[in-house]
């Protein structure tokens, strides 16, 4: 049976571990991501008769690659692509948390922002209209509180829909200043030229115009493991344009 | 795997020269901004507060770390806290001091009971004994209360706004914000914060905490500043105007070493570690009441005791080699008195002595020996002082020609000097660099050298000593 990878992104304190042990109880393994010393764990679960692995990333703030830890989470996200990405945000801090959903909405469209705390955040006053962010970012909101094991099911289930294309998602697109979004247009076409569609062409070219060596031999990487067949006259035409 | 991928490796390679060339400035502040209004705005859409049932955290915060008032209840809170240090260590250390020098007299009447030879008492009692008593009697007070003051500041939740005000003026120098919290581990141990800078992720940043963080007081040195601060700098004063004056001046030097830490780090973030500080995000804990028992109890036996038992341990030995090169004698000068007369120049030079300028020198390996290391070699000079009263001391200081600027400059070059030798070997073993560690220890040891050279000359220039 086909199992489907759902990844756990999320700030650190928002309860990320929480939900992934609710979830997978004792079918865990942990170990490190290859070559770092950044904690790997993953896990079982099973829902109507399809099973997922989840994969705990590392608990960011942002998917800069500041750290080795924001590196991990964000190649993940990027180059293993799993089924879906959970983003476990803190219903008490809502903005900051978001920064990070918006973050990776622009890496991947197989997007469920999972508020959690969400008792906590109702003892706090504050009321949160999932409806309202699901349509302005496109993509499920569900709330849960973990400890508590509250809305799992209900995560359960759209996670399902999700996968099976019964939800259809349309990401919320981060504009940036009109200078950026030039350049990111100019470099986004030659771009995805270069890598296909297997990658987020957008968010790679805005990658590029940050400078961001690391992730060129990220890239260049995993093309070669993937020794993906690229006809020579495309290369001509990405050098020469 | 096939000869296609070079090619894609090149097209790459310049697309992100390219990409880097095209946009002159770093354009990730850019980045960041828009998602953060982004997110500041989808918030304002789909979440609400209700009314009445404000945060009693957010409320506090409001207070703490706000622009106007933060840093003024922070230094309120430092001074409360220096107050509270040395109104409260005065009297338990002049007891701990008597009995010291009772249980002295008891043990000089035992050996001479036995007759054992004088170099042996010499060595025992008036050089180790003597040593660690004082190291003790003038540490442990100010300890046992500072250290469970400041983890209940802590456990609070206050340490972490303290961190979030200075962020702002570590950006601003350059720096990273996690600087603050290694400078604040600082406070506690230099050798314990360069472990902690590891917090800090770019490479350029971490050494500038690295190289910064000598600049505030540690726990082997808050005892000289303590000392000296309430013997000199606060003659004028009497009773409780005399420890708040005292604390008054902690501060200043708290503040100053600050200065020098944000200063140092500009500086060298526009010379030899050029960059822009990296974005991070500090998250700060909700206040809440901490076990006040546990939190004392613990604070005392885990720092206190932990640097008293360091003290000790190195403050033994160095007492013993300090009575020995004291009493042995090449002609009629002892060793001590060589290397003594050999730095008096350039100690006095510095508004200090040579006896000053020997015992920081000696006290490489801690700053907490750094004090007694001096008194004995005062003391080896004839003029016997029975540990008993803290105000005798002073006498022997000025005895020895101390004037207020003596004590202010060893103060600013304790605060400013070289970091001790555990630090020094602890920033070796985490840059694996000869040339940085050296670095650590040039860039404050010519900084303390200026600055004690400069209010020497001033004050001699006006006259005022």
């Amino acid at each position: 049976m086909n199992v489907k990878k759902i990844a756990l992104a999320g700030n650190p304190n928002t309860g990320k571990s929480t939900l992934f042990n609710t979830l997978t109880g004792l079918k865990q393994h942990t170990g490190n991501w290859p070559g770092k010393t950044v904690v790997h764990a993953e896990g079982n679960v099973q829902y109507q008769g399809q099973e997922y692995l989840l994969i705990d990333l590392p608990g960011t703030y942002s998917l800069f690659s500041n750290s080795t830890d924001e590196e991990v989470a964000r190649d993940y996200i990027v180059f293993e692509q799993p089924d879906a990405t959970l983003v476990v945000v803190d219903g008490t801090s809502m903005e900051r948390n978001l920064n990070l959903a918006l973050q990776v909405l622009e890496m991947t469209d197989k997007v469920i922002i999972c508020i959690n705390l969400i008792d906590e955040a109702e003892k706090k006053g504050i009321v949160i209209d999932e409806g309202k962010l699901s349509s302005k970012l496109g993509v499920p909101v569900v709330k849960i509180s973990a400890r508590n094991k509250q809305g799992i099911d209900t995560l359960l289930d759209t996670i399902a829909r999700l996968l099976r294309g019964d939800i259809q998602t349309k990401p919320y697109r981060m504009t940036y200043q009109p200078e950026i979004e030039e350049q990111i247009k100019k470099l986004e076409s030659r771009v995805r030229e270069l890598i296909g569609h297997d990658y987020p062409s957008r968010w790679m070219a805005l990658r590029l115009l940050d400078g961001d060596d690391a992730l060129l031999k990220k890239l260049h990487e995993q093309i070669q493991m993937k020794g993906r067949e690229v006809k020579s006259y495309e290369f001509g035409n990405a050098i020469n344009s | 795997m096939n000869s296609e991928t070079p090619l894609i490796r090149k097209s790459l390679e310049s697309l992100i020269n390219e990409g880097k060339s095209t946009i002159k400035t770093d354009i990730r502040d850019d980045i960041v901004s828009s998602i953060y209004a982004a997110s500041k705005s989808l918030c304002k859409e789909a979440v609400s507060y209700q009314k009445g049932k404000a945060n009693r955290s957010d409320a506090l915060d409001a207070i703490f770390t706000s622009r106007i008032l933060g840093f003024p209840i922070m230094l309120l809170m430092l001074g409360v806290v220096f107050y509270i240090t040395i109104a409260g260590a005065n009297v338990p250390s002049s007891m701990i001091a008597e009995g010291f020098g009772w249980a002295e007299g008891k043990l000089t009447a035992g050996f001479q009971a036995i007759h054992a030879p004088e170099w042996l008492h010499g060595i025992l009692i008036l050089g180790l004994f003597r040593g660690t008593g004082w190291v003790i009697s003038v540490m442990l007070p100010p300890m046992a209360i500072f250290f469970p003051i400041f983890a209940l500041l802590e456990n609070y939740g206050y340490l972490p706004r303290v961190a979030f005000n200075m962020d702002r003026l570590f950006k601003r120098t350059g720096g990273h914000g996690k600087q603050s919290l290694t400078m604040a581990m600082g406070f506690g141990c230099n050798a314990a914060a360069i472990m902690s800078t590891r917090i800090i992720e770019s490479p350029r940043e971490r050494m500038l905490a690295i190289l910064t963080n000598n600049f505030v007081p540690c726990n082997g040195r808050w005892p000289t500043l303590i000392l000296l601060a309430s013997l000199f700098m606060t003659a004028g004063f009497a009773g409780a105007a005399g420890t708040l004056a005292t604390a008054g001046i902690l501060m200043g030097f708290v503040l100053f070493g600050i200065v020098v830490t944000l200063t140092v780090s500009w500086v060298l973030s526009k010379t030899a570690l050029k960059g822009v500080p990296s974005h991070y995000t500090l998250e700060l804990p909700p206040f809440r009441r901490p076990k006040i028992i546990n939190t004392i109890v613990r604070a005392s036996i885990d720092k206190a005791w932990n640097v008293l038992k360091r003290a000790v341990i190195v403050a033994a030995p160095a007492s013993i080699i300090t009575w020995i090169l004291a009493n042995v004698f090449i002609g009629d000068t002892s060793i001590l008195m060589y290397f003594i007369n050999f730095l008096d120049p350039f100690g006095k030079a510095l508004g200090m002595d040579g006896f000053i300028m020997a015992a920081f020198i000696l006290g490489l390996p801690a700053n907490e020996i750094v004090v007694p290391i001096l008194i004995m070699a005062y003391l080896s000079q004839g003029a016997m002082l029975e540990i008993e009263d803290l105000g005798k001391l002073k006498q022997v200081f000025i005895d020895h020609g101390w004037t207020w600027l003596t004590a202010l400059n060893m103060m600013l070059f304790s605060l400013l000097h070289y970091p001790c030798g555990t630090t020094l070997f602890n920033i070796y073993k985490e840059t694996k660099s000869k040339k940085w560690t050296f670095m650590s220890f040039a860039i404050p040891t010519v900084i303390a050298i200026g600055v004690t050279f400069l209010t020497a000359t001033v004050a001699r220039l006006f006259g005022w000593v």
